[in-house]
């Protein structure tokens, strides 16, 4: 009896051993991340993804699902930029695994590998949820992709020297394939230049920088506080003196202010994935630019 | 055919191990060196990628329409070094800083001062708080890395009446082996759910009864805790504390070693991307010396009691959250729910001071229950609207030679409340709640409360 016991006791000991699973385990914040750490990592890695594209990364709690995910996590992929500032800190402390503290190879911030853009002049909450850092949501341009590619390859060979040789090998074809799905984007996307815009929160710049739109306002009043009436007005009236073709929204978010835009003037209020599963069709990177580039093109025509 | 069982375990094991062990072993120096040529190659390639990069913008730059042209592009290449930080020289080092003012309006049809739980021996801050305008407590919060082994938090207090209190102060250990998380210090116990949770983090202005009778409202010590979360996909969490045992229900006893000890175990988990949920089984034990707390006795006269003696209490809690799609910025609901049982054997002296001129002492037995469940849902963004009811069940008391002065109640306490608030951002709240409490026999005290919560400085985390 007790020798069974002792029998099971060490079955259970290999199974809770790492090396025994063999893939490294990453535990991706966001899905971008989620599927980019599978684009390069292959079969390698065993990838779980702490969000869905239907949940604003901002208001994600340290639930308990995630906090043991984390338990056993190689390497957390997150985007940095205090995006996940509210949830991430804790989850890692509260699983108490070492690997995954930040400053440690197992701790990988995205938004250290790109420039951000508008970093507050003045860091004050009555200008909103505002990040210091900058704008965190780099993943709606995809020139931000490749060089967090590089960077993630880099620090999967660095995790894992037995296979590093594959993890460069996938970085190169998949960079190859991006640059080629960039240049083909920009083609099919040039009639958006210059489009004017209106955006529910502003979590789509960098999106509007690559393709040269223009973001005229925003519904919320300030970053991460609902529209109000009061607020709404005043945005209608910025439409009546400069016309604009869309009202813009990742698909997560209400579409109750956008709609009352919409009702009120001939615009289109627009739903975009703000990343990979954000809407039925983009299910992998490529497929998220090519639907965020069709739904934009379909509401300018 | 034991020793057999044993050393075929042994051998999965070492089997396991081997690809871990084989590669570690192989000629350690050989590997190193490959390392190193891999990572400067690397290096390199990733620079002369990074020139190809911006050699092939600039030529698309140059024959790109002028519309991206004037619009600046981010620039992807490699990174700039990590030294972005603007803070100079020592206030580069300072801690997380966050304040949480808070103030509120009370309208009490029956008077706080005589507010008492009735059948249950009372400690700790309890109380629905003063009539009237008056501020309540505000919170100062400062954490920081201390070094590459610990990390520090304090949390000061300060109430109303101008007291400042250490509310939590603690270290932890950051670089533990085997997942686990030491701390030390003052803190609030990791029992029950609410417990952690900072009383601005509530969903109602004031603690359920249950913890007000069985905790005194909230549990803090000072001590030791651990805690560990299992390496497995499904949470598992076990932690154990000791401490000093000052606080209700234990009581200082002015001894050398351990005078509480508390251990749980929470579980948890998801249910599709909508529904979460997290239960839990805690247990505390302390030892009580001379407790004095004051006890209406049979003829009405309001006698000082003093218990010594052991206190054990179990808690079971249970939180479900449930939002459309996981989301809970549009709508949201949480239901949370706690269960008390404790049970007190020792000594109970009546008329401690003499003050009725009847001193006694004699053994004294008591087991007693309660529970609150609550329900908080979120109709649309920044609105919620919740619901709690508390029930208490004295149980029943052996008091030995003291049943002459004093007797079991039948009597229930019990409360409804009604909770309604608006967050117009992460950092804001204002709530408005009424309650109809019976904590006293024959006695009702409907309650109306207005209260704000301000935070602001370093971003507050969001605990399940």
């Amino acid at each position: 009896m007790r020798v069974r016991l002792l029998h099971t006791l060490c079955v259970l000991l290999v199974m809770w051993t790492p090396c025994a699973f063999g893939a490294l385990s990453i535990l991706a914040t966001v899905p971008e991340w989620g599927a980019l750490a599978t684009e390069i990592g292959g079969d390698r890695v065993s990838v779980y993804v702490a969000t869905t594209a239907m949940q604003d990364p901002h208001h994600v709690e340290a639930r308990p699902s995630l906090i043991a995910r984390a338990r056993g996590a190689d390497l957390v992929v997150a985007t940095g930029a205090e995006l996940e500032a509210g949830w991430l800190p804790l989850v890692t402390q509260q699983a108490g695994n070492v690997r995954i503290q930040p400053g440690k190879p197992g701790y990988f911030e995205a938004a250290a590998r790109v420039t951000l853009v508008d970093k507050p002049v003045k860091l004050d909450r009555a200008g909103g949820d505002v990040h210091a850092a900058g704008d965190p949501h780099i993943q709606t341009d995809p020139r931000n992709i490749a060089p967090v590619a590089a960077g993630l390859a880099a620090r999967l060979a660095e995790l894992d020297p037995a296979n590093a040789a594959f993890y460069q090998e996938r970085q190169r074809a998949f960079d190859e394939r991006w640059r080629t799905a960039m240049s083909r984007w920009e083609r099919e996307a040039a009639p958006l230049r210059g489009v004017a815009v209106v955006a529910h929160h502003k979590g789509f710049t960098y999106l509007e920088r690559w393709l040269g739109l223009e973001e005229v306002a925003t519904l919320e009043p300030v970053p991460g506080v609902e529209p109000t009436a009061a607020h709404l007005s005043r945005v209608l009236a910025t439409i009546e003196r400069r016309p604009v073709k869309m009202v813009i929204r990742a698909t997560y978010q209400s579409d109750r202010a956008s709609q009352w835009i919409a009702e009120r003037t001939n615009i289109r209020a627009v739903a975009l994935p703000a990343t990979v599963g954000g809407t039925p069709a983009a299910k992998n990177l490529f497929a998220f630019y090519d639907d965020l580039i069709e739904r934009l093109l379909a509401a300018v025509q | 055919m034991a020793p057999a069982a044993v050393r075929r375990g042994i051998t999965a094991l070492a089997l396991s191990l081997l690809p871990c062990a084989a590669s570690a072993a192989s000629d350690d120096e050989l590997a190193q060196i490959r390392a190193e040529i891999r990572q400067l190659k690397e290096a390199y390639e990733a620079r002369i990628r990074a020139l190809e990069d911006r050699l092939k913008e600039a030529e698309t730059r140059a024959s790109a329409s002028p519309a991206i042209a004037t619009s600046p592009m981010p620039e992807t290449a490699p990174p700039a070094p990590a030294a972005t930080s603007t803070a100079s020289g020592i206030a580069a080092f300072n801690p997380a800083i966050s304040v949480v003012l808070q103030g509120r309006y009370a309208s009490l049809s029956q008077d706080p001062e005589q507010y008492r739980i009735a059948g249950f021996p009372s400690g700790g801050e309890i109380g629905p708080g003063r009539r009237g305008f008056s501020l309540a407590e505000s919170e100062l919060a400062f954490s920081a890395s201390v070094d590459h082994l610990f990390a520090g938090n304090l949390i000061i207090a300060l109430s109303p009446d101008n007291e400042v209190s250490v509310e939590e102060a603690y270290g932890v250990v950051t670089a533990a082996p085997f997942g686990v998380v030491p701390k030390f210090g003052r803190f609030f116990s990791g029992l029950g759910y609410q417990n952690e949770q900072h009383q601005h983090a509530w969903d109602f202005i004031d603690a359920p009864l249950a913890y007000e009778a069985f905790l005194g409202g909230q549990y803090a010590n000072d001590g030791l805790q651990l805690k560990w979360v299992a390496p497995t996909e499904h949470f598992v969490e076990l932690g154990a504390e000791i401490g000093n045992g000052d606080n209700f229900p234990g009581s200082r006893r002015g001894r050398n070693g351990v005078g509480s000890f508390a251990a749980y175990a929470h579980t948890g988990g998801d249910v599709g991307a909508s529904h979460s949920w997290r239960a839990g089984l805690s247990y505390l034990s302390t030892r009580a010396r001379d407790r004095e707390y004051f006890q209406l006795d049979t003829v009405g006269n309001d006698a000082l009691l003093g218990f010594s003696g052991d206190s054990d209490t179990v808690i079971a809690d249970f939180v479900w959250k449930y939002a459309p799609n996981g989301n809970a910025r549009g709508t949201n609901f949480k239901l949370q729910t706690e269960y008390f049982w404790r049970r007190e054997r020792g000594d109970l002296t009546y008329d401690r001071d003499g003050a009725l001129g009847s001193t006694q002492t004699d053994a004294y037995r008591a087991t007693q229950r309660g529970f609150y469940v609550q329900g908080v849902w979120q109709f649309m963004p920044a609105w919620r609207v919740g619901a709690r009811y508390d029930r208490l069940d004295p149980g029943s008391i052996d008091y030995g030679a003291n049943a002459a002065f004093l007797h079991t109640m039948s009597f229930h306490p019990n409360r409804y409340s009604l909770m309604f608030d608006w967050t117009p951002s992460e950092f804001s709240r204002l709530r408005l709640q009424l309650a109809r409490s019976k904590v006293r026999p024959d006695v009702t005290d409907d309650q109306l409360f207005l209260q704000y919560i301000l935070t602001f400085g370093a971003h507050g985390a969001h605990k399940y």
